[in-house]
């Protein structure tokens, strides 16, 4: 195959890559647009072992056959809860390989040309700390590291030298083309993503996700500059820019900047938070209560927090719902950004429990509509539903977008204790008159009103 | 390839990212993360050229590097339409009520 028609066929794979991507814009299409991009990804493969600096398959195959039976075993198997772990692992995969693929280059030839000089310590460096970085935030995800900041005293000042110290390597990698270098950027930047992922608190996970995917990106990109290669550059540009536009929507749902969930060590795992000091008597509710509450309404929002997710409890939720609406109750569901642990998480838990989507709104599609509604059923979501965020300036979360569940006629809040969420501040919402405390775990709790409803 | 060309491709791809990424609706970030991640698995194509290479020291990088990026291939477009597959179709009418 001549050079040309290589890089045209790349050019067909990375256009099928974009429109894939814009079919994403609406659940009906976004099935075809991800076939879309797999046929531009087989595209690109195909195209690529045709080329003629390949003259051994044997490596080719094996790699082929161990990956494609890994990846293919662990999408099959995920749970659906489990989704944001295993993103942050194919992040930390797809980083890896284009570390590694830059340093492979590095290796054989040493070039001083110099885009190749000044790629491969970046797409080294960005690589590997990707990959170290995403097993770190799969350990919180999963639960195998604690999902509080960790960090030690002096901590900045040592990352910061860490880096320096990892820019210092890839000057000397680009300058001389010295081999050590390379092993010793790459052991720091292992280090670095390890550092940087620690201190970061497991309800912060959705904007750390997103900013790995974004890296990974970028490492893409850059490798794609190493081996001369416009459909990697294209790719990783895509990816990249994707990342990004998630991180800046996940900061800005927890009014915050990304310089602060990356550096500031906020808030704790977000499913042990410290007991709280408690604000006045609530109205505590039974199931009974709950389920008249209900049943009696014309509209109802329900709004999912993670407390869903962790008990697994949105089968009973769309239970709950369809009981409701078999009563004639509208039922709508309201979603916070920051509802899951990654960007859209909680759409897609409700999806699996076949929640039809025309019931999940955003919050921008809903929050008029608590007014005009008469009950609030707010389920393992705390601060996204804290009052204070939009009234009180003295509060830590002041300015935070918040769903105004306040405003609806009555609210009943799920919740397994009066304890604060992982911002580790109290919720005035919990003693208003006109909130309802239903002190139990999330599933029990919508299963219970699930089958209370229709007996009512 | 120059660097500027290739600085140029890279800066009118991530606007056409930018363009395109911020029209997907809030309830499907997490299938365009998984489906955007899969596309970053794209590295795939220089750990081929890698692997091929028949050298020792580049068949070993270039097996983790081919294996690595297989996983992210193949996992992220087998996850996103499972995903998907979910959100596109109404099974309500089927079982898997109750659980």
């Amino acid at each position: 195959m001549s050079e040309a028609a290589t890089t045209l066929l790349y050019l067909v794979a990375a256009s099928l890559f974009i429109l894939g991507l814009k079919r994403l814009s609406s659940p009906v299409t976004a099935r075809s647009g991800n076939l879309m991009g797999a046929v531009g990804m087989l595209i690109a493969i195909v195209v690529t072992l045709f080329r003629s600096g390949i003259v051994d398959y044997t490596v080719i195959v094996a790699g082929f056959l161990v990956g494609g039976t890994a990846g293919t075993i662990l999408a099959r198997r995920v749970e659906m809860t489990g989704i944001p772990q295993l993103v942050a692992a194919f992040n930390g995969f797809g980083g890896a390989a284009s570390g590694m693929v830059a340093a492979a280059e590095f290796l054989a030839d040493g070039s001083s040309a110099t885009e190749i000089a000044v790629t491969v310590p970046l797409s080294c460096a960005l690589g590997i700390a990707t990959i170290t970085g995403s097993f770190v935030a799969f350990g919180k995800l999963q639960g195998m590291i604690p999902g509080r900041p960790l960090l030690f005293r002096g901590q900045i000042i040592f990352d910061s030298a860490l880096a320096a110290a990892v820019g210092g390597s890839g000057i000397r990698m680009a300058s001389s083309g010295n081999r050590s270098a390379l092993w010793l950027l790459i052991a720091l930047a292992a280090l670095l993503g390890v550092t940087r992922t620690l201190p970061i608190g497991g309800a912060d996970m959705p904007v750390i996700v997103a900013f790995l995917n974004s890296m990974s990106g970028l490492a893409a990109a850059s490798a794609g500059f190493v081996i001369g290669s416009e459909a990697l550059i294209i790719s990783g540009a895509l990816v990249g820019a994707s990342g990004l536009v998630l991180t800046a929507i996940m900061s800005r749902a927890m009014n915050r900047s990304l310089a602060n969930v990356l550096f500031a060590a906020f808030g704790g795992d977000g499913e042990s938070p410290p007991e709280g000091t408690g604000g006045g008597p609530v109205r505590r509710a039974t199931m009974d209560d709950a389920a008249v509450t209900l049943a009696y309404a014309r509209s109802v929002i329900v709004v999912p927090g993670y407390g869903l997710a962790v008990s697994q409890a949105q089968y009973g939720a769309r239970d709950l719902t369809d009981r409701l609406a078999d009563r004639g109750v509208e039922v709508r569901y309201a979603i916070h950004p920051v509802a899951g642990r990654m960007p859209g998480h909680m759409n897609v838990l409700l999806a699996e429990a076949d929640v039809p989507y025309e019931q999940l709104l955003d919050l921008d599609q809903i929050n008029d509509d608590f007014p005009r509604t008469d009950v609030a059923l707010v389920v393992g979501a705390n601060d996204v539903v804290n009052p204070a965020a939009r009234d009180d300036p003295s509060s830590p979360i002041f300015g935070m977008p918040i769903l105004d569940v306040d405003r609806a006629g009555a609210v009943i809040v799920v919740k397994r204790s009066l304890s604060p969420g992982f911002a580790g501040i109290d919720n005035p919402l919990f003693y208003r008159d006109t909130t309802l405390m239903l002190f139990s775990d999330a599933r029990a709790a919508l299963e219970g009103l699930a089958r209370a409803v229709p007996t009512v | 390839m120059t660097l500027a060309i290739g600085i140029t491709v890279f800066v009118l791809a991530a606007f056409i990212g930018f363009e395109v990424i911020t029209k997907v609706p809030p309830q499907l970030h997490t299938p365009l993360m998984s489906g955007s991640n899969a596309i970053s698995g794209i590295t795939l194509v220089g750990a081929l050229l890698v692997a091929g290479r028949g050298d020792l020291l580049s068949g070993i990088l270039g097996f983790l590097a081919v294996t690595f990026a297989t996983i992210n291939v193949v996992g992220g477009f087998l996850v996103t339409d499972r995903m998907l597959e979910m959100f596109g179709t109404r099974r309500r009418l089927s079982r898997r009520d109750g659980r």
